[in-house]
Formats: C-alpha cells, structure tokens, sequence
C-alpha cells in the first residue's frame, strides 16, 4: 500500500490541462482587444517575462519590479488596471490565507483535535475548543471520524501549519452529496462577480453548492441527476478560464443540457 | 486504491450512482475510456510505446540484452519486467524505494505476457545454454487517472510488436549502428491484455478513473488473451481487502469475451 502524504493534486491537474488550447485562445482575444487600443488589456506571460517598462507602472499581486521593467512571477494573465500591474495565475497550489472557507478531509482524531488534509503543503488541525459545540473527549469521533468531510474557516497560519475553526455560519461537518476538486486558482471563476455564478448554478440545478477556496467543491441536490448536471457545468467553467461573458456562455449550456 | 483518500460521503454517492448504472463522466459502469497509442516515442529503446486510456498515459520499453539463460530454462531467453510509480504521474506516488505497487504492476504485466505466449522465447536463444536475449520491458505511468494496470498492460505488448531484435556483430556484442530488420518473434495473434474489475458496493465497475479507484474497495485483474478463437484466462490478482462473491466473478466471466473484444476492435486501428 503507497503511503500518501500530501495529496497536491494539482500536479495531476496542471498536467492533464490541455494548457496549448488556453494560450491559443488568450492570443485571440488578445488580437481582438489590441486591435481597436494600443494598450493591451490581458495576455498570458511566463515567470520572469516582461510585462512592462517605465516608472509608470507599478507591479501588483503575481508582479514584482525589476530594475526598470515589471516582470511576471507566476504563470498567469497580465492585466493593466490603470497604472497597476497584476498577473491573474492560473495553475498552482492553494496557499491558504487567514479568514479562508475550505473544505477538508479529516484523515486523523488527535487527543485535543482532528488534523485535516485541507489539500495545502502544511497540514490543518482543528482544535476541540473550536467546534461549536461542547464535545466530550472521548466522543470526539462521534461528532467527526475519519473521512467525513467539514467545512471550516482558516483562523491562523503559522510555521506548525494551518489552525482551523468551525465557528461560524455555514460551517460544521457535511453529511450528504459529495465533494470534488477543481483547480484552486479557478475558484473565483465559479464563484463569479460577489457570488453571480454560483447562484446561476444553484438557481438551475436546485443543488446546495460550497466553493472551498482550496478548490474542493461540496454538491448535494434534490437527485443524483441534478448533482451530476452541477458537477459538469462547474467542471465547464473551469476549462473556459479566458472567456469573457461567460455567465452567458454557462446559461446557453443550461439550454443545451435541459 | 486505499480507501482512506476518499471522503464518505463522495464515496456513498458514488455507490448510490452505481447503484443506478451511472458515472459521472457519463459512461456505463463496463464502458472504456477512449484509447490512444503512438509508438516509437523512445529514441533507443528497441520498441516502446506510449499508452492513453482517458488522462492515464503510460510510456513502455522494450530494451534487449545479451545474457545468461537461467539454469533451469537453458533453450529460453529471459523476459524481465520492471517498472516504477513515477511522483510526477500522482500525488500519491513518492519517490524512494518501490512499495506495495510499485511492485505488483511490473509483475502482474509480466505474467500476463508471459503466458499469454506473446513472445516465443525459445527462439530468442544465440547459443543454446550459454547466450540468450534478454528482454526488457519498462513500464513508467506518467499520469495516473486510474486504471494504470490497464495501460501498462496494452503498452506492453504494443511495445513488444514494434521492439526489432538488435543486430549482434562477429564478436557477439550488439552493434547499434547497423539497422535491424528482425523483429521479435512475436505471435500476430495473441495480444494480452489485463482487464481490471473494480468492487464498490456491489457493483462491478471497469476502467475507473482515479477518484473512482480511491473509492473502490476492491480489484480485481485478470489477464485475458484470445488463442484460436478461444479466450484465456492467463493470470489473475485480487488486490484490496473486501472479498468477491461467486456471483461477481460469474459476471466477470461473462462480460469478459465481450468487453476484450471491444478493447481489441478499439486497439486495432493503431497497428
């Protein structure tokens, strides 16, 4: 039996991308938005690529300065809002952040706690004192056993790991559908403009949906076809990472697959 | 493949799909992922072959050697399978020293080759008890999305029917400047092939992909080959630790002429 330590799946994720048909259609859009402005709006760079040159610039999130140039330091869409210059990525590992929902795995009970495989290169621990409810330490795998799945907000992040907690709306273990992965850096993409796409999802497939910013989606519905049909649109959203309107694009599927 | 990596509740909505004959990929639960083989992907490899089912791809082999025979096959060449879980093709693969199935994959390819009577190695023999070909398959996954056993399988033997038998000069040592017009001697009409059974609950599923394998709770494999229109049963292992009941493997038995067809009619266009 293979021992497994970590699971990043976006190593399986970034290689299976058919990544050629994504810089293909970025150099299309690019042409069409450079044609009427001299300005480029979003094209796709490499680490250590040039994006920019002058003081005028000035670099932003996935940017750094160079000299005189602003330089790229991840893979990714630069885009100018105005003088700044920040590369969207769009491969890589969820690098967990304070006040961040995710979705976790518990994969062991501790005397004081449950560590969590929260798909991060640390691993997560969630204290007893942070559940939201008294638990007695010796029934502490009636209220969460290994496998089940919870969903828990980021408290801290140190060099011991990750510390999470499940006081909050929304959190607290889930007990039906199921969870997939997508890629973590795709997350917004379904969440959509303060949460437009997600409740398109929802309105259409009548599922309840949670979007872990690690990339792991819950989908539980009315029937396993209804949770298929989520599943398949999230999965959709997720291959068309360049396309501007997609909200339109996400309706048309939903008229396509009545 | 353990049952550890999946949550309960995926794995209990898996088994209500099951259930009902569905996957989420939309294939039946006995439907194969779309094949694709390209061969010669290696440069010095005698043979190699590399092997898509779906996302799983796997590259395969084929070097030879000049060797001893072994003291109790004097008239045989050797046939040595060996391969390894790369950390690139899963996050489930570490690097280090093979385990578990790192070991198994090389051996369950191995006898599912070897008697099937794929390759002839009693023709493989230079001078009868003293020199022998040595053939050498290496398998490497290079992306796991399930059904590796599968891939490596087909790999192999697609591997094995393109390999050419190096030119041996008067010394007796290989020389690879002249080009060889000698393939293996292999038989046209076998092609091996392991079929994979996967236990959820009680269904019965073929060619799952990752998340579908770490939810099973048990395997399967049997390695099937077709010999004068007659089906073979070559070799078989269970893996996991759920029994299989009589009326599983009955199934098996029966879906297993059609579904090697299948793969076969699938695997032809490529040779």
């Amino acid at each position: 039996m293979i021992k497994i330590y970590r699971e990043e799946d976006y190593i399986l994720w970034s290689y299976t991308m058919p990544m050629n048909n994504y810089i293909n259609e970025a150099h299309k859009a690019e042409e069409a938005q450079s044609e009427d402005s001299s300005v480029k709006k979003r094209r796709i760079v490499i680490p250590g690529e040039v994006i920019a040159t002058g003081e005028d610039y000035l670099p932003g999130e996935g940017a750094r300065r160079e000299g005189d140039n602003v330089l790229a330091s991840r893979f990714g869409l630069a885009e100018e809002a105005g003088r700044v210059i920040k590369v969207i990525a769009i491969t890589g590992a969820f690098i967990p952040r304070r006040n961040n929902v995710i979705i976790g795995r518990v994969t062991a009970v501790s005397f004081n706690g449950w560590i969590i495989d929260v798909d991060s290169a640390s691993s997560a621990f969630l204290p007893i004192d942070e559940s939201p409810r008294f638990i007695n330490k010796s029934e502490m795998n009636q209220f969460l056993d290994i496998g089940e799945v919870v969903v828990a907000k980021i408290w801290s992040v140190n060099a011991r790991g990750i510390d999470l907690s499940l006081k909050g709306q929304g959190l607290g273990k889930l007990d039906k559908g199921f969870i997939f992965r997508i890629i973590p850096n795709r997350v917004p993409r379904v969440i959509g403009r303060e949460g437009s796409m997600i409740t398109l999802i929802k309105e259409n497939t009548g599922c309840n949906i949670t979007v872990g910013q690690n990339g792991w989606i819950w989908v539980s519905g009315p029937s396993l076809e209804a949770e298929i049909k989520a599943r398949k649109v999230i999965e959709f959203i997720v291959e068309k990472v360049y396309v501007s309107g997609l909200t339109e694009l996400v309706e048309d599927w939903f008229v396509k697959n009545k | 493949m353990s049952a550890m990596d999946c949550s309960n509740i995926t794995r209990e909505t898996l088994k209500r799909l099951f259930v009902e004959g569905k996957r989420f990929d939309g294939r039946g639960l006995s439907d194969y992922r779309d094949f694709n083989i390209s061969f010669n992907v290696s440069n010095k490899a005698e043979g190699s072959a590399r092997v898509k089912i779906g996302k799983t791809e796997v590259v395969v082999g084929v070097k030879m050697e000049v060797g001893k025979p072994y003291a109790d096959s004097p008239e045989k060449g050797n046939l040595t399978v060996s391969g390894d879980l790369l950390p690139m093709a899963s996050p489930r693969f570490e690097a280090g020293p093979p385990k578990f199935n790192a070991i198994e994959l090389p051996r369950l390819v191995d006898r599912a080759i070897r008697h099937s009577g794929i390759l002839d190695l009693k023709q493989l023999v230079i001078t009868p008890g003293e020199k022998v070909w040595t053939v050498i398959i290496d398998i490497y996954p290079i992306n796991d999305d399930g059904n590796i056993i599968d891939a490596a399988t087909i790999g192999a033997a697609a591997a094995l029917r393109k390999a050419m038998v190096p030119v041996l000069n008067e010394k007796g040592e290989i020389d690879y400047h002249q080009e060889s017009k000698t393939p293996l001697p292999i038989s046209k009409e076998i092609f091996p092939m392991i079929i994979t059974f996967f236990r959820l609950g009680d269904s019965i599923i073929l060619d799952p992909t990752r998340e579908e394998e770490e939810a099973c709770e048990a395997r399967i494999a049997w390695g099937v080959s077709k010999w004068e229109g007659q089906y073979m049963i070559n070799s078989c292992q269970k893996g996991e630790e759920i029994p299989l009941t009589r009326q599983h493997i009955e199934y098996m038995m029966d879906i297993i002429p059609k579904k090697f067809d299948e793969a076969s009619e699938k695997l032809k266009k490529f040779f």
